[in-house]
């Protein structure tokens, strides 16, 4: 037998320095675009570069003849295979969607759709070839506004579908029950207490991962293999097989190492189907791989709402009412879950908060944008961005302190399990706490004495300190959850464990890990369920060959999900492995006790270990009656809820009022996440989530001009922010385990970029407050504070929107919108 | 096509290649060395910086032709012996990356960073680091990196330290001016 290292302390909660640094540190990577197979050629693509015309001729002759290219292609050539791009959310049984071929066959929709393709021995002779294209357009009228474009008699994105409304989507308290109508509430508070009513706009923003998205598709094999730099190996599978009728068993899906995702690589691409299409046709592997320039404007957006609130509560501060109307952006497609994302956000609206009156109703609108679809968060950062500005709002309405007013609604730690008038049971939580904790480790008192001195003293850098108490849904999901979502597939996961004979053991996940560390964190989570050293486990993942059945990575899931089937799967080789060790022992299955790897009989000091156990299944020698040669199982996990980390994050800026220049000068965070597997990871993903919020609440917009061409299309028009754009952050944790499922674990993905950007914006408008500012719409750049400011001194036109009504006699701390405040 | 000769990671090549041809897609493509990555086409995400004759550069802001006679060094040249750089180690020991794709860049950057300024403090990091994009980790844990690796290279901080200045002497750590 080989020397199997012993596990010295328990895995769960250590901070392990990953696995997988190795690779990636020396450059020993296997990103997409790193792969060359024997006969390999490559794909470029042509893509539209206005919004909105019909193709009325394509000519591709002198590409055709251009040194080394082997074919062109247009959407006419593929139209009789390539179907339409998938999307698996209808979220309402009339939802209206158009086809979405993957080259435009007739016309295009937005800039930046692929209309032609060259195929060529290098990528820079398709690329050349490329623009000896010569493509005919027609245009058509340009639909952006979304308001523009549900009014009556606009112009269409999609004619043949009549109407740019693709789908309303409405809960209503009132209506199922959970609680009463949000219009009462309304008219109560109209009469004895205060209304606020506000428009936020969430700007469309771009995932931006690192690793531009490559493909290669080998059909040389009896099973056609297709490399890509995707979230959803096992998703795109599945979706090759039913968009192009490719059997299933025919097609390999491998996601090697990701660079990123956020979001934006859970999609079944139309470069991917057009890669494999062309692939089969020619018998040769192919690539393509973009440029970045390609994947800001042809990658799916995220976010791109307008939000319309109405907040209504008693004098006190007793939130009595909150309504949501929303306008999302779909751009000119749905994709793989594109209607979905804002629908998503309906059940967190109500957020930490005792809401008993709500209604939320959205409606997804066809524009010739590029589509949007899930971006870090997806619809839940939307959600808390808006509720927590607008308890800011209702705080700074009713004179209350912000904090004061979230604790009179939030629920209270004793309260749980709570179910929400939006249906949603949290199972654990302890909002008080992590308010606590961050409001010692940022000096929240201490801080609001220096900002009231600064505005005694009219500084003209305000300090603004801004809040976030939020909470979230994630592990997507319960699969009956999501079927009464109407969501096209199940939230499960899979995980498999195979016992080698020297002790050693091979972990099987359905996730897909991009970046979070998976092969570390399984690893830890076997080690002590096993009793296996950490370095004795090999997790294997991303390859539809190896790891056969899966719903990847997305919606913070894989621990809360992947993780938890790992730890069923374990349970199964536990199970499998007492019965042997019973008979190896000569005693009684009852009587042996299980810790860590090791079987002990009760009372004595005989033993052994599932190491043992498995050399001696191998030997198959001498096992029970009726056992079975192997340890090896597999579980699949269906979560039974989905999980709520919580948190309290506040944000300290200083506003410099006579530039608009915003600097976050400290930032502290403490995050709910349940119980950990590596400190070490979870720290680093909150880290990153921050810098997506903040990067929202500052720095990145997705901006098109009137003629449908986006002008943020490099990343030095596209602002992702820099080491220097950043603040330091504050972190810290309270843990709240979660009560449904064995490990107490939640998500962690997304928490950061859903607390972040509401806190952000509220310290921005909390140092310039009394200058009668009540919005800044995001990015929050100089100029868009400058403006604000300015407009609020009545000095130039304001471009944010909003009102306040409050029954007579109130407003204590209330601001004249009419002649703008304190000046 | 134009005949160069460059030596990368300690191999001499010499090669044709066409006069538009960058750096970077040679070194990726007819060099092999794919450690080294393209994140973007406008020379602002630094994934796909490397060390030229002792200088960090992007490499795809240079042309191959600019590299004829030059030495350049890739992420996958900085370890030695099978012990890496104080730089990567430092990464791996703080989890200072998360995907990984902008980790080589980010590495050659922070060396370069470290050979101009041996003990930055967290600002200057930043600063040093500002051409350089990081989706993942909100860049706080490579800041900790970089100072964890300026420590452990300081004069008298022991064999990390001595590692690195042997690659000084030989001209490819690029930390030297």
């Amino acid at each position: 037998m080989t020397a199997t290292a012993e596990p010295s302390v328990n895995e769960f909660g250590q901070a392990r320095k990953r696995k997988e640094d190795a690779r990636l540190i020396s450059g020993r990577t296997r990103w997409t675009d790193n792969l060359t197979l024997p006969g390999m050629v490559h794909l470029a693509v042509l893509r539209s570069p206005v919004a909105h015309a019909t193709i009325t001729s394509i000519d591709v002759g002198a590409a055709k003849q251009a040194p080394g290219v082997t074919a062109v292609f247009t959407g006419r050539d593929l139209a009789d295979e390539q179907g339409s791009l998938p999307c698996a959310w209808p979220i309402s049984p009339d939802m209206v969607a158009p086809q979405a071929p993957s080259l435009a066959v007739d016309r295009v929709n937005f800039a930046g759709e692929a209309v032609a393709v060259v195929v060529a021995r290098s990528a820079a002779e398709a690329h050349d070839a490329l623009e000896l294209i010569d493509v005919d357009y027609d245009d058509l009228p340009v639909v952006l506004d979304m308001e523009a474009a549900l009014a009556d008699g606009a112009d269409l994105v999609h004619p043949e579908l009549g109407t740019n409304r693709s789908a309303l989507w409405a809960f209503d308290s009132a209506e199922v029950g959970t609680g009463g109508d949000v219009e009462e509430a309304i008219r109560g508070a109209r009469d004895n207490g205060v209304v606020v009513k506000r428009r936020f706009r969430q700007q469309r923003l771009i995932p931006a991962f690192m690793e531009p998205r490559s493909v290669v598709m080998d059909p040389t094999g009896e099973q056609m293999t297709l490399w890509s730099a995707t979230q959803i190996p096992h998703v795109l599978r599945v979706m090759i097989a039913m968009t192009l009728g490719v059997p299933e068993h025919k097609v390999r899906v491998i996601a090697p190492d990701v660079g990123g995702g956020f979001g934006g690589k859970l999609q079944v691409t139309p470069e991917e189907i057009i890669t494999f299409l062309v692939a089969r046709r020619l018998g040769k592997p192919v690539k393509w791989t973009e440029g970045r320039s390609e994947s800001l404007v042809s990658g799916h957006h995220g976010r791109d709402q307008i939000q319309d609130l109405t907040i209504c509560a008693n004098r006190d501060g007793t939130v009595t009412g909150l309504k949501v109307e929303l306008l999302a952006d779909m751009g000119a497609y749905l994709r793989l879950v594109t209607p979905g994302v804002p629908i998503l956000g309906a059940f967190m609206y109500n957020a930490i908060y005792k809401i008993p009156a709500y209604h939320f109703a959205c409606t997804n609108v066809f524009t010739d944008k590029t589509p949007t679809d899930a971006y870090r968060g997806a619809g839940r950062p939307e959600a808390t961005f808006a509720i927590e500005r607008m308890m800011d709002e209702l705080a700074a309405e009713l004179g209350m302190e912000p904090l004061e007013l979230r604790e009179k609604n939030w629920i209270k730690h004793e309260e749980f399990p709570y179910t929400t008038i939006s249906t949603l049971t949290y199972d654990s939580g302890n909002y008080e706490a992590a308010t606590a904790r961050a409001k010692e480790l940022f000096d929240y008192d201490g801080l609001r004495a220096e900002q009231q001195r600064r505005r005694a003293a009219n500084d003209p850098v305000q300090l603004g300190i801004g809040i976030s108490t939020f909470t979230e849904m994630c592990g997507l999901a319960p699969s009956r959850v999501l079927g009464s979502l109407s969501y096209g597939a199940g939230g499960w996961e899979h995980a498999a464990i195979r016992m080698l004979p020297t002790g050693k053991v091979e972990v099987v996940t359905g996730s897909s890990p991009h970046g979070q560390g998976h092969e570390t964190a399984w690893s830890q989570i076997v080690s002590d369920q096993l009793g296996v050293a950490f370095d004795d486990v090999e997790v294997l993942h991303g390859d539809t060959q190896s790891s056969h059945k899966g719903m990847d990575s997305y919606g913070s899931r894989s621990l809360t999900v992947g993780g938890i089937a790992v730890v069923k799967a374990a349970e199964k080789v536990v199970e499998k492995a007492r019965k042997v060790a019973a008979h190896m022992l000569e005693a009684s299955e009852d009587d042996l006790e299980y810790d860590r790897g090791r079987f002990t009989v009760r009372g004595t000091d005989k033993g052994t270990t599932v190491a043992d156990v498995a050399l001696a299944v191998f030997a198959a020698h001498d096992l029970p009656e009726g056992v079975e040669p192997s340890l090896d199982s597999d579980a699949t996990f269906d979560p039974e809820n989905f999980s709520f980390p919580h948190g309290t994050h506040l944000c300290a800026t200083e506003v410099d009022t006579e530039t608009g220049e915003v600097s976050i000068r400290s930032y502290a965070s403490v995050d709910d996440v349940g119980t950990v597997v590596n400190p070490l990871i979870v720290d680093g993903q909150i880290h990153g989530g921050l810098a997506q919020g903040i990067a929202q609440a500052l720095y990145e917009e997705a901006v098109y001009d009137e003629a449908g061409t986006l002008v943020t299309g490099t990343l030095a028009d596209y602002l992702v922010p820099s080491a220097v754009d950043l603040p330091h952050f504050t972190t810290d944790r309270t843990e709240t385990p979660s009560t449904t499922n064995p490990l107490g674990v939640k998500g962690v993905g997304e928490a950061g970029t859903i607390a972040s950007t509401p806190a952000v914006v509220n310290a921005i408008i909390d140092a310039v407050r009394h200058l009668g500012v009540r919005d800044v719409e995001m990015p929050c750049s100089p100029q868009t504070v400058w403006r604000a400011i300015n407009a609020a001194r009545g000095q130039v036109k304001s471009t944010s929107e909003g009102s306040t009504e409050t029954a007579a006699g109130g407003g204590l701390g209330s601001i004249d919108s009419q002649h703008g405040g304190a000046r | 096509m134009t005949r160069i000769t460059v030596t990368v990671d300690g191999v001499k090549y010499t090669d044709e290649v066409e006069p538009r041809t960058l750096l970077v897609h040679y070194l990726r493509e007819q060099v092999g060395k794919t450690g080294t990555v393209v994140g973007c086409d406008t020379s602002n995400c630094g994934a796909c910086t490397v060390h030229l004759d002792g200088q960090s550069v992007k490499s795809c802001s240079v042309f191959a032709v600019q590299a004829d006679g030059s030495e350049v060094t890739t992420i996958e040249g900085l370890a030695r012996d099978g012990r890496l750089h104080p730089v990567q180690q430092a990464f791996h020991d703080n989890h200072a990356l998360q995907c990984g794709f902008c980790t080589p860049g980010m590495i050659m950057q922070a060396i370069d960073l470290l050979g101009d300024n041996p003990n930055p403090d967290d600002e200057q990091v930043r600063h040093g680091l500002e051409g350089n994009l990081c989706r993942c980790t909100g860049y706080q844990n490579i800041v900790k990196a970089v100072r964890d690796a300026a420590g452990k290279m300081s004069p008298g901080a022991g064999p990390a330290a001595e590692q690195v200045s042997s690659q000084a002497r030989s001209g490819v750590s690029g930390g030297g001016q």
